[in-house]
C-alpha cells in the first residue's frame, strides 16, 4: 500500500466514524433523557396527566395490535402479489409494466395521503370509526408497495437453473415454491419485513386520523388507540414537561424495532444446506 | 404412456421450434433406436438445445415458444395436447450443461424429487436414493456426508448427482445437454464413463460440442447446421459410418474438423 492509498483509507475511515456519530449521538440524547423514567412501572401503567407521569402500558398494547393487524394483512397479500408477479406474469407483458408502474407510484405516495384514504374508507364508509382495525388496515395499504417490491426482488434473485432443474424433474409448482424458491428468498423477504414494519412503527400522520389517539387500554379492535410514535409526537409537541416521558417512550419504540429485527433474522436464516 | 422397464424408441419427425418470430429449428427429423445413444453435434445456435427441450416439453415454459411436428416415444406423440406433461417429464429425464443441484443436502436432492412423485415409504426412499447414487458411482464418495450441502461437492460430483437425481425417478429416456462441457477433463472422463454405462438401459439423446466425445460414446450421430438463420439437421446416421463418409459435404467437413 503506497502513501496515497494509506491516506485515502484513513480519510474513508474518519468519514465512516463521523457518519456513525450521528445515530450514536441521537441514541445518546434519547438514552440520557429517557433512561431515568424507564422502569417496569412505566411499561405497565396507564398514562397520567396527559402522559407526563404514569406509564405507557395501553400504548404498548395498542402499538402491538396495530402492527399485528398491519403485518398479518401485508405479509400474505404482499408475498402473494410478489409470487404472482414473479411466477405468473410475463416480464415483458403489458400487465407487468402496468403493475410495476402502479407499485412504484403507490410507493411514492406520501403517507398522509394513505391516511386520508384510510380515513374515508375504513373510518367513514365502513363505519369502523377511529379504531385500531382502521389504523392497522391503513398502515397495511401504506407498506404494501414497499413490501411487495422487497419480496419481488428476493424472489427474482433465485437462479433460473433451479427452476429448470425442477421442471426437468416434473416437480410440482407448490413443491418448488415451498422447498426451493421461498427458502432461497427468505433472507430478502425478512429484510422487506423489517423495513415495512419499521415504516409502520414510525408512522404518526396516518394513525392520527384512522386509529386516533385515545390513551385508554384497548378493549377491542374497534377501540381507538394510540401508538408509541403518536405518543412521542404528542408528548413532544403538545404537552409541556413531556420530554422525559417522550424520550423513554422512544427507547421502548427502539426496543420494538430491535425485537422485530431479531425475529426477522430468525425467519430469514437460510437452511444450512443452502451454504456453499 | 405404458410403464415398462424396456427403453423406448424415440423418433423426431419434421420438428420445428420457433421463439416468437425467430425460428430456432426447422423440419428436423431423426430416429433413436431403443437403448441407443444419439449424439447431436453442430455449431452454436443451430437448434440442438431447442430440439432437446421440445422432447420433454420444457418449451412450454418459454413464453412465445411454438413447437410443431411430432416427437414419438414408443409411437406416442408427446407433443399432442392431451399428454400429461408431468408424467412425460418423469419418463424423460434431463441433465443440463451447468450442474444444477438444488441448494439442499445431497440426500434431499434425490429424496425431494422422489417424495414429490409420491414415494412415501422410508425404506423405498432410501433404497432408491442409494441405488441412484451407486449407479452414478457417487455412493462411495458421499455415503458419509449425505446430509451435507450438495453445493459443497466438486463440479463433476455435482453433475453426477444431477444424473442420480434424474435416474432415481426411473426415466426411460435421458436428454443430456452438453453434460461435460462445464467440467474439467478428469471429471469429464468420469461423467463420460457414467454415460457409457447408461447405454442399453436408457434411450439417450445428447447434445455435445465435443466431436471426439461423440465418436467415443454415440451409436448414432446427427449433425445440425444453421441455414438461412435457422437450425436444421444436415445428416444423421450410425456414428462410424457418418464419421467416415457423411452424405452431406458440409457435415462431412464439420465432422472432420474443417469448420468452414
Amino acid at each position: 500500500m503506497n502513501r496515497r492509498e494509506a491516506w485515502r483509507a484513513r480519510a474513508l475511515g474518519l468519514l465512516a466514524l463521523a457518519l456513525m456519530l450521528a445515530p450514536l449521538s441521537l441514541l445518546w440524547t434519547v438514552f440520557g433523557d429517557g433512561i431515568g423514567v424507564l422502569d417496569w412501572q412505566f411499561l405497565l401503567a396507564e398514562p397520567e396527566q396527559a402522559g407526563r407521569s404514569g406509564g405507557i402500558g395501553p400504548i404498548i398494547v395498542s402499538t402491538a395490535l396495530v402492527l399485528l393487524i398491519c403485518m398479518s394483512l401485508a405479509v400474505p397479500l404482499g408475498l402473494g402479489t410478489a409470487l404472482f408477479l414473479v411466477e405468473q406474469v410475463r416480464p415483458e407483458g403489458r400487465l407487468n409494466l402496468t403493475l410495476q408502474w402502479a407499485l412504484d407510484g403507490l410507493g411514492a405516495v406520501p403517507s398522509v395521503v394513505f391516511g386520508l384514504f384510510g380515513y374515508r374508507l375504513f373510518v367513514v364508509e365502513l363505519g369502523w370509526g377511529y379504531s385500531l382495525l382502521a389504523g392497522g388496515c391503513t398502515l397495511a395499504c401504506m407498506v404494501l408497495p414497499l413490501f411487495i417490491r422487497g419480496c419481488e426482488q428476493a424472489l427474482r434473485d433465485c437462479p433460473q437453473s433451479y427452476r429448470q432443474a425442477a421442471a426437468g424433474l416434473a416437480i410440482s409448482r407448490v413443491g418448488y415454491l415451498r422447498r426451493i424458491l421461498l427458502p432461497f428468498a427468505a433472507p430478502g423477504i425478512a429484510a422487506a419485513l423489517v423495513l415495512s414494519a419499521g415504516r409502520a412503527l414510525a408512522e404518526t400522520a396516518v394513525l392520527l386520523f384512522t386509529a386516533g389517539y385515545v390513551m385508554r387500554w384497548p378493549e377491542s379492535l374497534f377501540d381507538s388507540g394510540r401508538t408509541l410514535a403518536v405518543h412521542i409526537y404528542d408528548l413532544a409537541m403538545n404537552v409541556s414537561g413531556g420530554s422525559p416521558a417522550s424520550a423513554a417512550t422512544a427507547l421502548v419504540l427502539l426496543g420494538f424495532a430491535l425485537v422485530i429485527q431479531l425475529l426477522a433474522w430468525q425467519i430469514g436464516k437460510r437452511p444450512l444446506s443452502f451454504a456453499r | 404412456m405404458t410403464a415398462s422397464t424396456q427403453p423406448p424408441s424415440l423418433s423426431i419427425q419434421n420438428l420445428s421450434v420457433h421463439y416468437g418470430e425467430q425460428g430456432a429449428l426447422l423440419g428436423a427429423s431423426l430416429d433413436v433406436a431403443a437403448g441407443e445413444l444419439m449424439a447431436v453435434v453442430g455449431p452454436s445456435g443451430c437448434g440442438k438445445s431447442s430440439m432437446l427441450v421440445a422432447v420433454n416439453r420444457m418449451t412450454d415454459l418459454t413464453p412465445g415458444a411454438r413447437v410443431s411436428g411430432r416427437v414419438l416415444i414408443d409411437n406416442q406423440d408427446v407433443l399432442a395436447g392431451a399428454v400429461d406433461v408431468q408424467a412425460l417429464r418423469r419418463q424423460v429425464g434431463m441433465v443440463f450443461q451447468q450442474p444444477n443441484p438444488f441448494p439442499l443436502s445431497i440426500a434431499e436432492n434425490i429424496l425431494f424429487a422422489l417424495r414429490e412423485h409420491g414415494v412415501r415409504d422410508k425404506c423405498e426412499l432410501h433404497g432408491r436414493m442409494e441405488q441412484a447414487l451407486q449407479a452414478t458411482g457417487l455412493w462411495n464418495e458421499v455415503r458419509d456426508r449425505l446430509h451435507k450441502p450438495a453445493l459443497g461437492l466438486s463440479g463433476g460430483q455435482q453433475q453426477r448427482l444431477c444424473f442420480a437425481r434424474a435416474l432415481a425417478l426411473e426415466p426411460r429416456v435421458l436428454l443430456l445437454d452438453e453434460p461435460c462441457s462445464a467440467l474439467d477433463p478428469i471429471a469429464s472422463a468420469t461423467v463420460e464413463g457414467l454415460i457409457d454405462s447408461l447405454k442399453g438401459r436408457y434411450t439417450l439423446l445428447m447434445v455435445t460440442h465435443n466431436l471426439a466425445q461423440a465418436r467415443r460414446l454415440a451409436d448414432h450421430v446427427a449433425v445440425c447446421w444453421v441455414r438461412d438463420g435457422c437450425g436444421c439437421v444436415l445428416d444423421s446416421g450410425p456414428a462410424c459410418e457418418l464419421f467416415e463418409s457423411a452424405r452431406d459435404p458440409q457435415a462431412q467437413r464439420y465432422l472432420n474438423g474443417m469448420l468452414c
